[in-house]
C-alpha cells in the first residue's frame, strides 16, 4: 500500500509544488492590480533562460556549485527589478480601467514580444544546467529514490505560501495592499499611493513567476514554448483555485498536481489533458473558482 | 376585480437589513399608485421583487391571477411589464434612435432576424414615442452623451416602446430639470391613459404625487405605514414627519 | 462609394494571383483566417473575448482529414460536414459557456480548446499525434484535379464565400439579433427586461462564431494539405483575436482586411528578419492604444455621430 500510496504523494506534492510556482504571481498580480496578464509565462521562462544561463557560467568557470543556489534566487530578482517596474509602467499602467478584453490583448502583444526577445537574447536551443539537483543528492524513501531538489521545491512553495501571507496579514505593505483591493479609490482618497502599490505589487508577481522558471530549470530545462505552455497551466491553476486567491492557488496546485500524476500512473496519454479538464470540471460547477466570490450588480 | 399586480406577504433581506418584511400590495387596471417614502426604505427592492430581480424569501407576486414570483425578469416583460429605472439602463454606446427601435423591434418578436433593425414603420415608431418625451431632436446622439435628465427621459421613452399593460417608474423625475418636471409627467400621464396604461411609480416630489397619484403607498422601513387617497395621506401626522418632513 | 471600394479590392485580390501565383497560397489563408477572424470579431462585439476559437478552426480541418480517411472525397460535401461539425462543437461548447462573462468566458474557452489541444496531441491512434492527418485533394463536382487546379478552385471559392457569407454577416449584425448582440455589451439588465433572452442571442451568436472559425479551418486545411495539433493552440487562438481587433470590429470587412494586411506583411517581414512575433505584438499594442477602431476603422465613414 505504501509503496505505491508514499511515491505518488511526493511526485503530486513535487509537481504541486512547480505547478504553485507557475500561477501564484499571475494570481497575485491580478487580485491587486485586476490584470490578467497573459504574458505572466513569459516572464517565468525569462526567469528560466536567466538562471539556466548564469548556472551555465557557473560550472563553466568551475565555480563552488552551491553559488548556483545563490543564481536561482539572484534571476528572480534580478528579472523582477528590471522587467516589473519596466512594464507594469509603460504597458500596465495604460489598461487600468480598461475593459477584460484590452488588458488581455495588450498583454497578449507583450507576450509575443517577449518570446521573440526570448529568441533573440537566449537562442532556440534548449539550456539545462542540473548543478542544484546534482548537489542535493538522492534519499530513499519507503525503498524508492527520490531527488532532494523535489522536497526542497515542496519546502520552498510551503515557504512561499508563508511568506506571502505573513506579508499580507503583518506588514505595513500588506495592509496597503489589503486596502487596495478592498477599494482602489477609497485607498486613493486616504492618501495611499496606489501607483507606488501597483508598481511593487506587480514586480513582487514577476518575481514570483521568474522565481518559478529559475527553480524549474533545473529539472526540466528551458527552450522555447515553455512561456506558453507555462501560461496556460497558470490560467488553469489561477483558475481553479478563484483568481486572485493565494491560498486557492495553492490548492488547485494540489489538485491539478495530484490529477496530473494520477494520469501519468494510470492513462499516461491523458496527463496533458488532466489540467485543463480540472479546470472545466471546477468552472463549469463553480465559476469564480473554488474560493472566489460573486459581486451582484445594483440596479 | 381582481388586481392586475398582487404581492402577498413579501419577505427579503439583505445581510441582515429586511429591505421588505411581510409587504402585501397590490395595484388595479387604471390606477395610478405612487410609493413614497425615505431614502433606503426598500422602495426599489419592491420593483426588483415585482418583476423576478431579486427573488423574495417567502411570499408571492401575481399578475392577472398568475404566479410570476418565480419567473425571470425576461419572462415577465413579455407578459406584459416594463420598467424605467431610477439609474436609467440605456444601451450606452448606441444612438438614442437604435434604443428605441431594439426596444421595439424586442416587442415584435427579435426573430425577424434576417430584415434590419431599421425599417420605415419602426423608425416612425420611434420618433413618435421620442418626441411625446421631447427627445426628437437627440434621436442621433449616442445615449451615453445625454444629459442625466434626458437619459432618464430615453429609459421611459425605452419603456414605453414595449407597449405594456403595467409600467413601474422608479423617480421618473429625479434628475429632471425642476422646470421639465410638470410638462414630462403631463405627457408621460397622457401617453399612459391614451394607451390604458396601468402605472406604479416610486416618487421623491410630493407635488407630482399630489397631482398625479390616485392612491399611495407610504413607505418605511420595509414596510407600508400608510395608504390611501394623496390627500388624505398628506394629513396623516405620522407621514409628514417619516417623508414629507424629511423630503 | 464604399461598395465601389469592397467591390474593387475583391476583384484586385482575384487577379493578382495571376501576375504572381506565389500570392495565391498567402492570400487563400488569409481569407481563411479571416473567416475565423470574423467569428472572434463577432463575440467581440458583444465584449465577450475568445481565447479558444482555434478549437473550432481545428475541429473542422481535423473533420476534413476523418471524412477524408473514411472515404468521402468530394469537395463541397467535406466543406459543408466539416463546417456542421464546428457549429454542432459550437452548440455544445456554446450552450455551457454562454452564461459566462469577461475573464470567466475567456478563460473557459481557452480551458476547452486546451483539452482539444491535448487530445488531438495525445490520441496518436486516431489524430496523428503531433505529426497530425494529412488533408488529400478531393474531388470537385466528381472531377478529379491536379493539385495546381484544386488549388484555383479554392481560392477562387474562398474569395465568393468571402463576399457572400460576408454579406449575411452584416445582415446578421444590422438585424435586431445582431443590435441585441451589441447590447449584450453595454446593458445586460435593460435586454432582460425588454424581455429577450440573452443567453439566446449569445448562443447564436457562438454557433454562428464557430461556424466561421470551422469554415477558416477547413479552407486552411486544404490549402495546407495538413493539419496539426497546434492549429488549436491558445496561441493560434490569441492570434485570431489579434487579427480581428487589428482589422477592426466595427464591420465585417475588418477581419478580413485584418488577415491580408497581416499575411501579406508576414510574407514580406520574413524576408527580412525572423522577429516577427515582437513586430506583430507591437504593432497589436500599438493599434489598440492609438487606433481602437482598428485598421477598418482608416476606411470606415462615420455613421451619424459613432464615437
Amino acid at each position: 500500500m505504501s509503496n505505491t500510496v508514499i511515491p505518488l504523494l511526493l511526485d503530486s506534492l513535487a509537481s504541486a509544488a512547480l505547478i504553485f510556482f507557475a500561477a501564484v504571481g499571475l494570481t497575485l498580480v491580478f487580485s491587486v492590480l485586476r490584470v490578467l496578464n497573459v504574458a505572466h509565462g513569459s516572464l517565468y521562462s525569462i526567469g528560466a533562460y536567466v538562471a539556466a544561463s548564469i548556472c551555465l557560467f557557473i560550472a563553466s568557470r568551475q565555480l563552488s556549485p552551491y553559488l548556483s543556489f545563490v543564481a536561482l534566487l539572484f534571476s528572480a530578482v534580478f528579472v523582477a527589478a528590471i522587467l516589473g517596474p519596466l512594464i507594469e509602467r509603460t504597458l500596465i499602467r495604460w489598461t487600468y480601467g480598461k475593459s477584460e478584453a484590452v488588458q488581455i490583448l495588450i498583454t497578449f502583444g507583450l507576450f509575443l514580444m517577449l518570446e521573440d526577445l526570448q529568441r533573440m537574447v537566449f537562442g532556440v536551443q534548449s539550456l539545462y544546467e542540473d548543478a542544484p539537483v546534482r548537489l542535493l543528492g538522492t534519499s530513499q524513501i519507503g525503498g524508492v529514490v527520490y531527488l532532494n531538489y523535489q522536497i526542497f521545491l515542496i519546502g520552498m512553495a510551503v515557504l512561499v505560501v508563508i511568506g506571502l501571507r505573513m506579508l499580507i496579514r503583518h506588514t505595513r505593505l500588506g495592509r496597503l495592499i489589503t486596502a487596495v483591493v478592498a477599494d482602489r479609490e477609497m485607498a486613493q482618497s486616504i492618501g495611499i499611493d496606489t501607483n507606488r502599490i501597483f508598481i511593487l505589487a506587480f514586480s513582487l508577481g514577476v518575481f514570483l513567476a521568474a522565481l518559478g522558471g529559475a527553480l524549474a530549470m533545473p529539472t526540466s530545462g528551458v527552450a522555447p514554448g515553455l512561456g506558453a505552455d507555462t501560461m496556460v497551466l497558470a490560467f488553469a491553476v489561477a483558475a481553479i483555485g478563484g483568481l486572485g486567491q493565494i491560498e486557492g492557488a495553492a490548492v488547485a496546485a494540489l489538485i491539478v498536481g495530484l490529477a496530473r500524476v494520477l494520469a501519468i500512473y494510470f492513462v499516461p496519454s491523458l496527463d496533458a489533458v488532466a489540467p485543463y479538464a480540472a479546470m472545466l470540471v471546477v468552472l463549469l460547477i463553480r465559476p469564480y473558482g473554488l474560493f472566489g466570490a460573486v459581486t451582484a450588480r445594483r440596479i | 376585480m381582481q388586481p392586475i399586480l398582487e404581492a402577498k406577504d413579501l419577505h427579503v433581506a439583505f445581510n441582515g437589513v429586511k429591505a421588505a418584511d411581510g409587504v402585501s400590495l397590490s395595484i388595479h387596471d387604471g390606477e395610478f399608485l405612487a410609493i413614497i417614502g425615505p431614502n433606503g426604505s426598500g422602495k426599489t427592492t419592491v420593483l426588483n421583487l415585482c418583476t423576478g430581480y431579486v427573488r423574495p424569501k417567502s411570499g408571492s407576486v401575481h399578475l392577472d391571477g398568475q404566479d410570476i414570483t418565480r419567473l425571470a425578469p425576461r419572462a415577465i416583460a413579455r407578459l406584459g411589464v416594463a420598467r424605467a429605472f431610477q439609474i436609467p439602463q440605456l444601451f450606452s454606446d448606441q444612438r438614442v434612435i437604435d434604443n428605441m427601435m431594439l426596444s421595439l423591434a424586442a416587442k415584435d418578436g427579435l426573430w425577424t432576424m434576417m430584415r434590419p433593425l431599421e425599417t420605415e414603420a419602426r423608425r416612425a415608431e420611434a420618433e413618435a414615442l421620442l418626441g411625446l418625451v421631447g427627445l426628437a431632436d437627440d434621436k442621433n446622439r449616442i445615449s451615453n452623451t445625454l444629459p442625466e435628465g434626458h437619459r432618464k427621459l430615453l429609459d421611459i421613452a425605452v419603456a414605453l416602446a414595449l407597449k405594456p399593460r403595467l409600467l413601474l417608474l422608479d423617480e421618473p423625475t429625479s434628475g429632471v430639470s425642476a422646470l421639465e418636471r410638470f410638462p414630462l409627467m403631463e405627457a408621460l400621464m397622457g401617453a399612459l391613459r391614451q394607451r390604458q396604461i396601468t402605472a406604479l411609480f416610486v416618487e421623491h416630489d410630493m407635488d407630482v404625487v399630489a397631482r398625479y397619484a390616485n392612491r399611495v403607498l407610504v413607505w418605511n422601513a420595509g414596510n407600508i405605514m400608510a395608504e390611501g387617497h394623496p390627500d388624505e395621506v398628506f394629513k396623516d401626522q405620522r407621514v409628514l414627519q417619516s417623508v414629507v418632513g424629511v423630503a | 462609394m464604399r461598395v465601389v471600394l469592397a467591390a474593387a479590392s475583391v476583384v484586385v485580390l482575384a487577379i493578382l494571383p495571376m501576375f504572381a501565383p506565389w500570392l495565391q497560397f498567402v492570400l487563400t489563408l488569409a481569407i481563411a483566417k479571416g473567416f475565423a477572424a470574423l467569428g472572434v470579431a463577432i463575440l467581440l462585439r458583444a465584449g465577450l473575448i475568445s481565447i479558444g476559437h482555434a478549437m473550432f478552426f481545428a475541429a473542422s480541418a481535423y473533420g476534413v482529414a476523418f471524412l477524408a480517411a473514411r472515404g468521402i472525397g468530394d469537395f463541397a460535401s467535406l466543406l459543408v460536414l466539416s463546417v456542421v461539425i464546428a457549429a454542432l462543437t459550437g452548440v455544445i461548447v456554446g450552450a455551457f459557456l454562454v452564461r459566462y462573462r469577461a475573464i470567466f468566458f475567456a478563460m473557459l474557452n481557452l480551458a476547452v480548446s486546451m483539452v482539444f489541444y491535448s487530445l488531438f496531441a495525445k490520441l496518436y491512434g486516431i489524430t496523428g499525434g503531433s505529426d497530425g492527418m494529412a488533408v488529400p485533394i478531393p474531388s470537385v463536382f466528381g472531377m478529379v484535379l491536379s493539385e495546381p487546379a484544386f488549388k484555383d478552385v479554392l481560392f477562387y471559392l474562398s474569395l465568393v464565400l468571402m463576399v457572400v457569407i460576408g454579406l449575411g454577416i452584416h445582415r446578421y449584425l444590422d438585424s435586431p439579433l445582431g443590435h441585441a448582440l451589441s447590447a449584450v455589451h453595454t446593458n445586460e439588465v435593460r435586454l432582460e427586461y425588454l424581455g429577450i433572452p440573452v443567453w439566446a442571442v449569445l448562443l447564436i451568436a457562438y454557433v454562428v462564431s464557430a461556424a466561421l472559425a470551422g469554415l477558416g479551418g477547413a479552407i486552411a486545411g486544404f490549402a495546407i494539405g495538413r493539419v496539426v495539433p497546434d492549429f488549436a493552440f491558445w496561441t493560434a487562438s490569441g492570434h485570431l483575436v489579434l487579427v480581428a481587433v487589428l482589422g477592426g470590429i466595427g464591420g465585417v470587412p475588418g477581419a478580413f482586411i485584418g488577415a491580408l494586411f497581416l499575411e501579406l506583411l508576414h510574407t514580406a517581414a520574413v524576408t527580412v528578419t525572423d522577429a516577427w512575433n515582437l513586430i506583430v505584438g507591437a504593432a497589436l499594442i500599438a493599434v489598440i492604444m492609438f487606433m481602437p477602431k482598428g485598421l477598418y476603422g482608416l476606411f470606415a465613414r462615420e455613421k451619424g455621430a459613432e464615437r
